[in-house]
């Protein structure tokens, strides 16, 4: 009874604090963000009181214990649930911006206005949609790997809920206008404190289980999982180090300055990528791929090799972005270097995910989220090339500001990240959900075509759209001078920009049908169709280890 | 744990181990892949040696090529003002007014102009210099400030209505609504008087009491036949071209509250020669004119024939 007073206390106290944040605010933002806290915590206060399991404080115990003898699943449907939602609005959202630069008249000022609602795209996909795919998955496959149920249960679900917390924050932000102006690290001050509290807990419970595991060995996967979560820790707090200009008052300034902090913000934004939607997404591939295709690892020597050549090598490459910039030259020399150098080891998660279907390569044609993963690498594969072609100078020259750069950027993230993620979300609803199969396996592959589709419009229209206004901002004419106005390149590219909306309209037309299926899924409703192949699955068999002594 | 055992499908040993169901292999790395690695990093190490890579206390080493971004971007500039040079200097050696004699370098003149136009120009007066609302279309004939070489150029140096330049082109219509000097039934008449001398309406009782007002309050700068007066940059309102708009709503708003059009002064930003290259582009666009010589004399000439 004390611990769910004192729990009832904290929350009133958090609630309290709030409040007075919201009637001390210095800008609007301010206010309405703490207004948002505020609810959180009535809600957080609600929910201790109106769930307390009173008939076992009676009893003396705070909460009737969940079967030991079963992994802690919850939050992972609570994160497969809220990756399949921030994932349409980020879908959604990404279609909105790209009708928004082929059509500027859907502009809506100032809250819908494109450099508000790019931001919100960015994050919704890359930290709402893949940061709860991940989280989730990491939270299913350490359990399974360890043979171990979750450290930590309680800060297991202040992780996940914690985690949307500061999604919201940052997408009502991005609406108010409130940004540090960094990209893909856009949140004031006070979400990013919010979020290293969030992340370190998550640090917590995710070491806590790998200790606590049953295994003698680490699995690949969990090396990657923690690759993720200690560098994308270090790399929030070294690029949000600022001081706020009031602790009451939603702006502050970055400590660093000029081509300093241009070069932490891109040794941040470029490990996002190679540590967030890289290595965070091959530790996803490294489980669900050989579950699904039920084939053992092509090489484990190759996983050691890639993973150790990988994390060393990834880390400089952040200065290519920052090429014929002011940032010094040798730093853009080593920044490109080392992405050269990158190639391979980003190719052996590739090798060793492709090769896994050694032995299995039927399965490609009849399981459509075995194809959905093969795609997934391949677009994988074409990005890690891509992206170290990119990354030489003279490329570069071309391509930078270009619309090749986002070409490149979403080849990776819907073809990799979404594909991958996908089909993650096929393979754990029916067994999260205790389910026999998925409503339908013929869905999954309408949403493989489609997806497929449109990100070939996506890429394919944008690596047209990036090398024509490369090619002709930098044209002269045989006088010497210029050729083409800057509003010359906007009006070439119109009708790639209508095919690139065109192609997120596939993609996003893919996604509602995956909503469906999980939906109705999960609510245990079986599609009369063709059967096709699914992995085996023996709920025996997915249960940890519990000590003799606990039974 | 599963002990180290013969995949069937593949022949490969297993490495022994097992996590829920999952085992590894004992495959080599792919020796494409490994070479492909080694090439990459050889590559690396070569590109570091020639090129600027390694940072030390003060500064970075140079390479051995001695390559660096400023020394390439200078020998870039360098390269082009070398071109430019003899153009320049021919430029400079010669009023704008005279340009049209060199025909040769006249032409460079309008194709540099145009490329500057597309770095400066093109945000008001569009890609194609059709201009829009507010913003004149060079392409025609009409002049609100001179349409020969030499007005074109005093226009781009010294801008329009900037403060702060005591040659800039000036003046100022008065608000006759906004400031109280016309009521609006006037206005209305004015309006009427306007359309009718621009054949958009035939004169009417209305027009004819607004020709009275036009010639007390309008013709002072827009002359008594309304065909503009380009000292003062007073348009024609006898021809179809409106600046901004010849609807009754549109004439009225500018009557009653008048226009204020600003153009920056280009002589503070752009170099001579490249605002006499401009000058000719403008020129070259169709409308314009030749350029005469204040006709003082010639008619003192004529008076000494015997």
């Amino acid at each position: 009874m004390e611990l769910v007073l004192s729990r009832a206390a904290a929350w009133f106290a958090a609630l309290l604090l709030a409040v007075i944040a919201v009637a001390a605010a210095q800008d609007s933002g301010f206010a309405v963000h703490m207004s948002i806290i505020a609810i959180a915590a009535l809600i957080g206060l609600w929910v201790t009181i109106s769930r307390a399991d009173y008939g076992a404080i009676a009893r003396g115990i705070i909460r009737t214990p969940a079967d030991p003898g079963r992994y802690d699943d919850d939050p992972v449907r609570w994160g497969v649930i809220a990756t399949v939602f921030w994932g349409m609005a980020g879908f959604a959202a990404g279609l909105y911006i790209a009708l928004q630069l082929a059509f500027p008249v859907l502009n809506f000022e100032p809250y819908l206005n494109f450099g508000r609602l790019r931001p919100l795209h960015t994050s919704a996909v890359i930290f709402a949609f893949g940061g709860n795919a991940l989280i989730a998955s990491s939270f299913y496959v350490v359990q399974r790997t360890c043979r171990a149920r979750l450290a930590l249960p309680g800060l297991a679900r202040f992780v996940f809920w914690g985690y949307q917390l500061f999604i919201v924050l940052a997408a009502t932000g991005y609406l108010m206008g409130i940004t540090q102006s960094k990209e893909y690290a856009e949140p004031e001050w006070y979400v990013d404190w919010w979020l290293t509290i969030v992340w370190v807990a998550y640090l917590a419970v995710f070491v806590g289980t790998i200790l606590k595991r049953k295994e003698p060995h680490i699995y690949v996967a969990n090396w990657f999982y923690l690759s993720f979560i200690i560098t994308v820790a270090m790399l929030h707090v070294v690029n949000n180090l600022d001081l706020p200009v009031s602790l009451l008052g939603s702006k502050s300034y970055s400590v660093f300055a000029g081509v300093q902090s241009a070069l932490v913000q891109w040794w941040y934004g470029h490990n996002a990528v190679g540590f967030f939607l890289t290595a965070g997404f091959l530790a996803m591939m490294y489980y669900f791929v050989p579950k699904q295709a039920e084939r053992p690892i092509f090489s484990y020597r190759l996983s050691i090799i890639h993973f150790w050549a990988l994390i060393f090598l990834y880390i400089w490459a952040g200065p290519h972005h920052l090429h014929y910039t002011a940032l010094p030259d040798w730093a853009q020399t080593l920044g490109m270097v080392f992405s050269v150098m990158l190639w391979m080891p980003s190719w052996g998660g590739m090798i060793n995910g492709l090769m896994t279907l050694n032995g299995a390569w039927d399965k490609v044609r009849t399981d459509p989220i075995i194809r959905m993963m093969v795609i997934s690498l391949a677009f994988y594969g074409m990005s890690t090339f891509e992206g170290p072609l990119m990354s030489i100078k003279s490329v570069n020259s071309l391509s930078h500001y270009t619309d090749w750069t986002i070409g490149h950027v979403h080849s990776g993230a819907l073809g990799w990240n979404g594909m991958i993620t996908f089909s993650v979300l096929y393979f754990l609803t029916p067994r999260l959900w205790n389910r026999e199969r998925l409503y339908s396996l013929r869905m999954v592959n309408w949403h493989f075509w489609l997806a497929t589709a449109g990100i070939v419009f996506y890429a394919a229209s944008m690596w047209v759209a990036g090398i024509t206004q490369g090619l002709m901002w930098r044209e002269y004419g045989a006088d010497g001078y210029l050729v083409n106005s800057f509003a010359d390149t906007v009006a070439a590219l119109h009708p790639m920009y209508i095919l690139r909306a065109f192609g997120g309209l596939l993609y996003l037309a893919g996604a509602v049908i995956l909503v469906i299926n999980i939906w109705l899924t999960i609510a245990g409703r079986q599609r009369v169709e063709e059967p096709l192949r699914q992995a085996a699955y023996d709920p025996a068999a997915d249960r940890p280890i519990v000590p003799a002594a606990a039974n | 744990m599963a002990d180290k055992r013969i995949d069937s499908e593949t022949g490969v040993e297993t490495v022994g181990h097992e996590w829920d169901g999952i085992e590894e292999l004992n495959n080599p790395l792919p020796r494409w892949w490994l070479w492909t690695f080694y090439a990459c990093i050889a590559f690396a190490i070569g590109y570091v040696v020639v090129y600027p890579a390694i940072p030390l206390l003060d500064k970075g080493t140079e390479g051995i090529w001695g390559w660096t971004s400023r020394g390439q971007l200078a020998a870039e500039m360098k390269k082009e003002e070398d071109r430019k040079a003899p153009i320049l200097a021919a430029l400079a050696a010669r009023p704008v007014e005279e340009l049209p004699r060199d025909a040769e370098l006249m032409r460079t003149a309008v194709a540099g102009g145009r490329a500057a136009f597309k770095v400066n120009c093109v945000q008001c007066h569009g890609a194609g210099a059709a201009g829009s609302k507010g913003f004149p279309n060079l392409n025609d004939d009409d002049w609100l400030w001179g349409g020969d070489l030499k007005s074109i150029e005093t226009t781009l140096i010294h801008g329009i209505r900037q403060p702060g330049d005591d040659q800039t082109r000036f003046s100022q219509m008065p608000a006759f609504g906004r400031d109280g000097i016309l009521d609006s039934t006037q206005i209305q008449y004015l309006v009427s008087h306007v359309r009718s001398i621009s054949g958009q309406e035939q004169t009417g009782p209305s027009a004819q009491r607004g020709s009275t007002i036009f010639a007390e309050q309008c013709a002072s700068c827009h002359g008594p036949d309304g065909k503009g007066n380009r000292a003062f940059g007073a348009p024609d309102l006898t021809d179809a071209i409106w600046l901004y708009g010849g609807s009754r709503a549109d004439i009225t708003q500018t009557i009653t509250n008048s226009r204020f059009g600003v153009m920056p002064a280009w002589g503070q930003k752009l170099d001579a020669g490249t605002i006499k290259m401009l000058a000719a582009y403008v020129h070259s666009l169709g409308g314009g004119e030749d350029f005469v010589e204040a006709a003082a004399q010639p008619a003192a000439e004529v008076n000494e024939q015997p």
